[in-house]
């Protein structure tokens, strides 16, 4: 007669499962995504990285120009409310945004002064590394992204990240955006979200919208694989630190003290 | 059978009430609606032709957005040598502008809600 | 059999209406948590997980407990057993279920849940979480449901659920394991970036879900014809006892690691729980009563004449059950929050949705289980007489 009913429920089963597991399987194994047509020269040996020069901003406790051109051409929302707030770039004073520098002696300089914090492009990010649905990836230059489009929001890569860069769209962030830029998206409900390098402007050729806007030039931002660049230039003759370095995130944001 | 008339007189009202998406458009003349998307009146020719967009234009969207997110590859080439901007707000909306005029009219004939809008802007009415 | 199901008596019924009735209510909430957002709960920008992702820690770890009667009556054919490895069975189905709604209920786009499918990422370990969780219900199912359908029918069991059942065995240990590892391997979060924290995770499964089932034991006793009988309780009682001097034993360890190193990480977050930081202690109360449950339930544990006592054992086992609910719940996942990166203390606590919608969802994990352990009495009862 041939196959009986329950081969061929079976038979059924299995190929249903070898399919899904397939498709699984071929596209880890592929690793790459299917790209469209043109493209731009690949970025190749790029590694870019930001030094925040903090002797520029100790005297100017209340400028917000590079929190403010951030979250204007990004369409950051505005949110009273500091347990849902979002923030991609904004400051925290000296003992905080180093805590294990801060002590009772420390330089009046700096001691108790807004440091500008923001998400630190980590070369060995944990918050890539734990992201179920690689929403969260990082660029071959460096930078690491978000695709909105494909986060879950679990939330996992906030409790990964050791510097609490990531905010969460808590409610629909529309209403509490003041100006919307008409040439950025917005998010949605249910999205983790935080500084994204400016990768759009960086592809039309423009600085950091933070960069651009630090009428001091605090802000210096290149490709720190090349000698020649600004922000080279800045680490070879200073002294700098970075973010809780010992936990081998390798953060790209170096600080002038 | 028992109760015959009750049951066949059952199986009247709910055959009825079954196909009722068959017939109440016909009957109450909605049918006769078609989507009427208004093209835009500058720029005659699309990235792609009209029934390529038509049929694929989610897939070319979606082609797009994982190239630019995904890839950081911004510009698309057509086998006529066009280049575009791979961007829904700058290219597509460009021409394209009311949303309402055209996107929306297959739209919501169709009952399909795409969540592009939760963040992708619209853009603003033209006065 | 699951036409078994469908017939009770009336507090049967009443108790399933019981549990919809609360689920429709936790589901109102959920659709107005789905189309607002997660903002309606008390979580935020610094404590991220909350009292969704406590509740899904501490049921795997119930989940894992299955192992605690297969292992015993199928590795070393501990016959006693024989009677009850369906209720175990059946009890980390409800489990793993209530763990994945848990997760569903979490999320800020559940619609694309599919995504950890369709986009695997292997280097994340919430993906190998779904993995193993999917493969341990769909091993669960099938074993509870064939052998409790063979008891049926008279016969043995066919053979090829042999491997699948040894399979269950480092399976249910790898659920924990990688659920522990989740949180273990964080760089940021330093009450959770410890070793000991799946030997943690491991010990207080096997003393809270063997002690659940120690008083399911008696329910089903008490409601039904079925009796698991005095031994199998017995031995699990011993279990839960081993594990819980374990698992308190595992929590000390990280008491002397941070106090006598006096690394400031190492300290806080116990500081908070334990005695409140910077003036903040919202959990203080419940760390403290999770702790005097502990102490007095692995003591009367310990001793053999309250042991042996039923109605003392089933107080010690509920008692054993809350302090690992509220230590591996609330205490670990928000505990791991506090200080944030900053080294502020930001509170958390639970809106009244977030409480109902958890309260619905383990209403969903009572009435499966309600479900299937009618199935099973009912077989029994049946091969019984």
């Amino acid at each position: 007669m041939g196959v009986d009913r329950r081969e061929f429920l079976k038979i059924a089963g299995l190929s249903t499962l070898l399919g899904l597991g397939g498709k699984a399987t071929i596209e880890v194994l592929s690793g790459t995504e299917v790209e469209a047509s043109l493209s731009k020269e690949p970025q190749g040996g790029k590694r870019l990285a930001m030094v925040v020069d903090m002797r520029k901003c100790y005297e100017k406790e209340n400028c917000r120009d590079c929190m403010e051109a951030c979250h204007r051409v990004h369409n950051v929302p505005h949110i009273d409310n500091p347990r849902h707030e979002i923030k991609w770039i904004w400051t925290e004073p000296y003992e905080r945004t180093f805590p294990s520098q801060g002590h009772e002696y420390t330089e009046e300089r700096f001691a108790g002064k807004p440091f500008v914090v923001l998400c630190n492009h980590c070369d060995n990010p944990p918050c890539v590394r734990v992201c179920p649905t690689k929403a969260t990836f990082r660029n071959p230059d460096g930078a690491v992204v978000m695709d909105f489009h494909r986060c879950i929001g679990c939330r996992f890569c906030m409790a990964g990240c050791p510097y609490g860069s990531r905010s969460f769209n808590w409610k629909d962030p529309r209403k509490f955006i003041q100006e919307t830029n008409p040439e950025f998206p917005t998010r949605m409900r249910g999205v983790v979200e935080k500084c994204n390098f400016c990768v759009e402007r960086l592809d039309k050729g423009l600085q950091p919208a933070c960069v651009e806007a630090c009428k001091d030039g605090a802000l210096l931002f290149g490709d720190v694989r090349d000698p020649e660049s600004e922000v080279r230039r800045v680490l070879r003759e200073s002294y700098t630190i970075r973010r809780k370095p010992e936990l081998g995130t390798m953060p790209q944001v170096y600080y002038v003290v | 059978m028992y109760d015959s008339g009750k049951i066949i007189a059952g199986l009247m009202v709910f055959l009825v009430l079954i196909t009722s998406p068959a017939w109440y458009n016909v009957v109450s003349g909605k049918a006769d609606y078609r989507p009427d998307p208004k093209l835009p009146a500058e720029q005659k020719e699309c990235v792609k032709s009209a029934e390529y967009m038509k049929a694929f234009h989610m897939d070319l969207l979606n082609q797009w957005r994982d190239a630019v997110v995904r890839s950081d590859k911004r510009v698309y080439g057509d086998i006529g040598g066009r280049t575009y901007d791979m961007s829904l707000t700058s290219t597509c909306l460009s021409c394209h502008a009311n949303k309402a005029e055209f996107c929306d009219q297959c739209h919501n004939y169709l009952g399909v809600k795409p969540y592009c809008w939760d963040c992708h802007v619209e853009p603003k009415e033209k006065m | 059999m699951l036409e078994k199901a469908l017939i009770g008596s009336r507090r049967y019924w009443g108790w399933l209406f019981f549990l919809l009735g609360i689920i429709g209510v936790g589901f109102a909430c959920y659709l107005w948590q789905f189309f607002v957002g997660l903002g309606i709960t008390g979580l935020s920008r610094d404590v991220s997980w909350g009292f969704y992702i406590a509740q899904f820690t501490f049921l795997v770890g119930v989940a894992a407990s299955a192992v605690m009667l297969v292992l015993p009556y199928y590795l070393h054919h501990y016959k006693q057993f024989g009677k009850i490895t369906i209720l175990g069975e059946f009890l980390a189905v409800s489990s793993v279920l209530m763990c994945m709604l848990f997760i569903f209920v979490d999320m800020g786009q559940p619609l694309r849940v599919l995504n950890v499918i369709l986009h695997p990422a292997p280097n994340s370990v919430m993906f190998w979480d779904m993995l193993v969780l999917s493969g341990y219900l769909f091993l669960n199912i099938v074993i509870g449901w064939v052998v409790l359908d063979s008891e049926h029918k008279g016969i043995a069991p066919p053979a090829w659920i042999k491997p699948l059942i040894y399979l269950s065995i480092p399976w249910a240990v790898s659920i924990h394991t990688v659920t522990a590892f989740l949180y273990a391997g964080l760089p940021g979060r330093h009450l959770w970036l410890t070793a000991v924290m799946a030997a943690r995770f491991l010990s207080s499964a096997f003393a809270s879900g063997p002690a659940l089932l120690i008083l399911l034991c008696f329910i089903v006793r008490k409601l039904t014809r079925f009796d698991p009988g005095r031994e199998p309780i017995q031995k699990l009682a011993q279990i839960v006892t081993y594990a819980m001097i374990l698992n308190i034993f595992f929590a000390l360890l990280e008491v002397f690691t941070a106090f006598y190193s006096r690394i400031p990480s190492h300290m806080h977050s116990l500081e908070y729980l334990f005695v409140g930081l910077e003036g903040h202690g919202r959990l203080v109360l419940w760390m403290r009563a999770a702790v005097v449950l502990a102490v007095t339930g692995i003591v009367l544990l310990i001793i053999p004449s309250t042991r042996k006592n039923e109605k003392v054992l089933a107080f010690s086992a509920a008692a054993i059950f809350a302090a690992a609910w509220i230590d591996k719940g609330m205490g670990l996942v928000v505990g791991g929050f506090v200080p944030n990166p900053f080294e502020e203390v930001v509170e958390y606590a639970p809106t009244a949705p977030e409480l109902l919608i958890t309260l619905a969802v383990w209403a969903i994990g009572f009435l499966v289980l309600t479900v299937l352990y009618k199935v099973a009495i009912s077989v029994k009862e049946e091969a019984a007489a």
